[in-house]
């Protein structure tokens, strides 16, 4: 795809858009302490797809919160833009959410149930500062945003989120995602609820918002063969630490750690014999 | 030719709406599934894969109900029964069933022999308690669950050790046909291949004579099965063997959901995702012509009119497509749609 190439010169300027130090995440206090994520350092460029891949359990959605400032970080720092990010007031909290924005697994539990879908696009046109636009300009927003995801916007008018399919409900939210224009976005395993059909939808769907409006997409995932399909760079996370980082080819056809490699050998392939033998029992 | 296990003969069966409205879910479906195989039903959500399952069963509950057809078990006629007898006399013993969120089956209040003392109880088998205990260990034993098990309860148990346990209890009586829709799309990857390989046990061993595998993850029935078959809108519209589906689909709505595979190997990376437009047809009033016509890319107008009737070829390969193999290939060699309406052969 001509996209790696792209990937490739834009390296050397790319500037590092979310990065970390040190960041720790501890539950609990004394003898229950558990630690979910454990001094991990990280650069993610801008404009560049980063999967965060590991089993369940292994502190990728705890990093995912921190990165989205829902919860606290026990130690270190996350830097925005090259510059501490501070969020410690809730109008501070605000500004930083107009930059960086989820999507979540379960498309179903998404929506508000009581709102029709002009209502969730028209929050969206609020917070991007279209508020007072007039009637005319909103549809047209509205309408792009929707044909970006290849939706009608027509079809979709007066209806409520339930009335959708989940891989309709999924692309609306990536229509949100469009119409607020966040530099980064993180998104928590999109594709793990919905068929493998709408999944390649969805997958070339976060590539068009890399390639057409620079945007930085993190992407957590479990499914390793995902994360080689999409992204740029791919970090491997066990037990809160990072085991493996690199490029999309160095981490996953070429593992060195032995979790990538277990990981890999989990997923059923079509060129090479799936080895079902090498099972860890648990 | 191995003895066949299910035998299913243009099976047709429907929902009612609340509106008394008729949904044909699966309409004129034919398989057959010998001793020893696998088949794997493959489908977007929404084409029928499970309520074929649920049909297959013979299990028959509004608002589902059976129109006609033949379900044939290891020679004994199905359809039609009461659902009761099919409870009864088939569920278990004959067919067993596994749900997608079968963990979620097990009664959080109750140890799981219980579980297991109640197939037996069910099906009115007499043993003791001792007994029974003494061949649920052993069954677990061979399946690699540890003995533990028996005495936990379910909330102690790991999502993918509570699917185990599921699997081991439903087929603790040697169903002859296993039908397991999407048992392992909730879980993670390592799980997934633990339930995998116990599937692959319990046919290398003989508790299990044939099994039905339903899921949207290509990769995974090319790995788990013998043959594939892809469902559309409640018809079969392709069969084969894993390999021929994979590599050489021949149905254009097959091609397109083999396009969506991923895998991590080699050359994903440049390999172009194809994604299918549009959604399947509503089947209250299913299209008059080919079904896929209107998300089909090389659909001309007789499509919409005309409706396609199986197909055999290459012996044991059927599809469902009013244009020829060798048009198709042809097709599909230069990206283009047939010119004429003549063209299909």
């Amino acid at each position: 795809m001509a996209q790696d190439q792209n990937s490739k010169q834009n390296l050397t300027e790319k500037k590092p858009c979310l990065s970390g130090r040190g960041v720790t995440k501890v539950f609990g206090i004394g003898k229950q302490a558990m630690t979910a994520v454990d001094h991990v350092d990280f650069d993610f460029n801008e404009g560049e797809i980063i999967s965060i891949v590991g089993e369940s359990g292994s502190g990728k959605t705890t990093l995912s919160k921190m990165l989205l400032g829902l919860i606290s970080v026990t130690e270190g720092t996350i830097e925005y833009q090259g510059k501490p990010r501070d969020i410690s007031s809730a109008a501070k909290k605000k500004e930083y959410w107009k930059n960086i924005q989820p999507i979540f697994q379960d498309p179903f539990s998404s929506y508000n149930i009581f709102y029709k879908i002009d209502a969730v696009l028209d929050d969206c046109l609020r917070m991007r500062g279209k508020g007072n636009a007039s009637e005319e300009e909103k549809i047209a927003l509205k309408t792009e945003a929707c044909s970006f995801v290849n939706l009608k916007y027509a079809e979709l008018t007066n209806k409520y989120p339930f009335e959708l399919s989940g891989g309709q409900m999924q692309r609306l939210m990536i229509a949100r995602i469009f119409l607020l224009k966040p530099k980064i976005l993180m998104a928590d395993e999109p594709t793990s609820m919905i068929d493998a059909c709408s999944r390649a939808t969805i997958l070339d769907m976060l590539l068009k918002l890399r390639d057409e409006i620079n945007m930085t997409v993190i992407f957590i995932t479990h499914d390793i063969g995902l994360a080689y399909y999409i992204s740029d760079k791919v970090y491997i996370m066990e037990h809160g630490k990072f085991v493996e980082s690199g490029t999309a080819e160095e981490c996953i056809i070429h593992p060195k750690s032995p979790y990538t490699k277990r990981l890999i050998s989990d997923v059923p392939k079509i060129y090479e014999k799936w080895d079902l033998d090498t099972v860890v029992n648990e | 030719m191995g003895k066949p296990m299910l035998e299913v003969k243009h099976l047709k069966t429907k929902y009612v709406t609340r509106f008394h409205e008729d949904v044909y879910a699966v309409d004129d479906v034919s398989l057959v599934v010998e001793e020893g195989k696998s088949l794997g039903i493959a489908g977007e959500s929404g084409c029928g894969k499970s309520t074929l399952a649920l049909s297959l069963m013979g299990y028959y509950f509004a608002p589902l109900h059976y129109i006609s057809g033949d379900i044939i078990v290891d020679g004994k006629n199905i359809s039609g029964m009461n659902p009761d007898d099919v409870r009864k006399t088939v569920l278990g013993s004959d067919v067993a069933y596994i749900p997608q969120a079968a963990m979620n089956a097990l009664n959080p209040t109750q140890k799981i022999i219980r579980f297991i003392e109640d197939v037996f109880q069910a099906h009115g088998i007499k043993m003791t308690k001792k007994e029974i205990y003494d061949m649920a260990r052993e069954r677990f034993a061979e399946l690699g669950l540890p003995e533990e098990v028996l005495q936990k309860h379910a909330v102690e148990l790991s999502g993918g050790m509570k699917q185990r346990t599921v699997i081991a209890i439903s087929t603790i009586l040697s169903p002859k046909v296993l039908i397991a829709d999407e048992p392992s799309s909730a879980l993670d990857v390592t799980s997934q291949k633990m339930v995998i390989r116990m599937m692959r046990q319990l046919m290398e061993k003989g508790y299990i004579k044939s099994m039905i595998f339903i899921t949207h993850e290509l990769p995974l029935l090319y790995n788990v099965t013998d043959d594939i078959m892809v469902m559309y809108a409640g018809q079969i519209v392709e069969w084969g063997t894993a390999k021929e589906m994979v590599f050489d689909p021949i149905h254009p709505y097959a091609k397109g959901l083999m396009g969506s595979i991923i895998v991590p190997e080699e050359g994903m990376k440049t390999h172009a995702l194809t994604a299918l437009k549009g959604t399947p047809p509503n089947l209250k009033n299913p299209p008059k012509g080919c079904r896929f016509a209107d998300r089909c890319p090389y659909a001309v107008p007789t499509c919409q009119a005309l409706a396609p009737e199986p197909k055999e070829f290459e012996e044991h390969r059927m599809y469902r497509c009013l244009m020829s193999v060798r048009k198709l290939r042809e097709v599909y060699e230069n990206g283009t749609r047939p010119e004429f309406e003549t063209e299909f052969d």
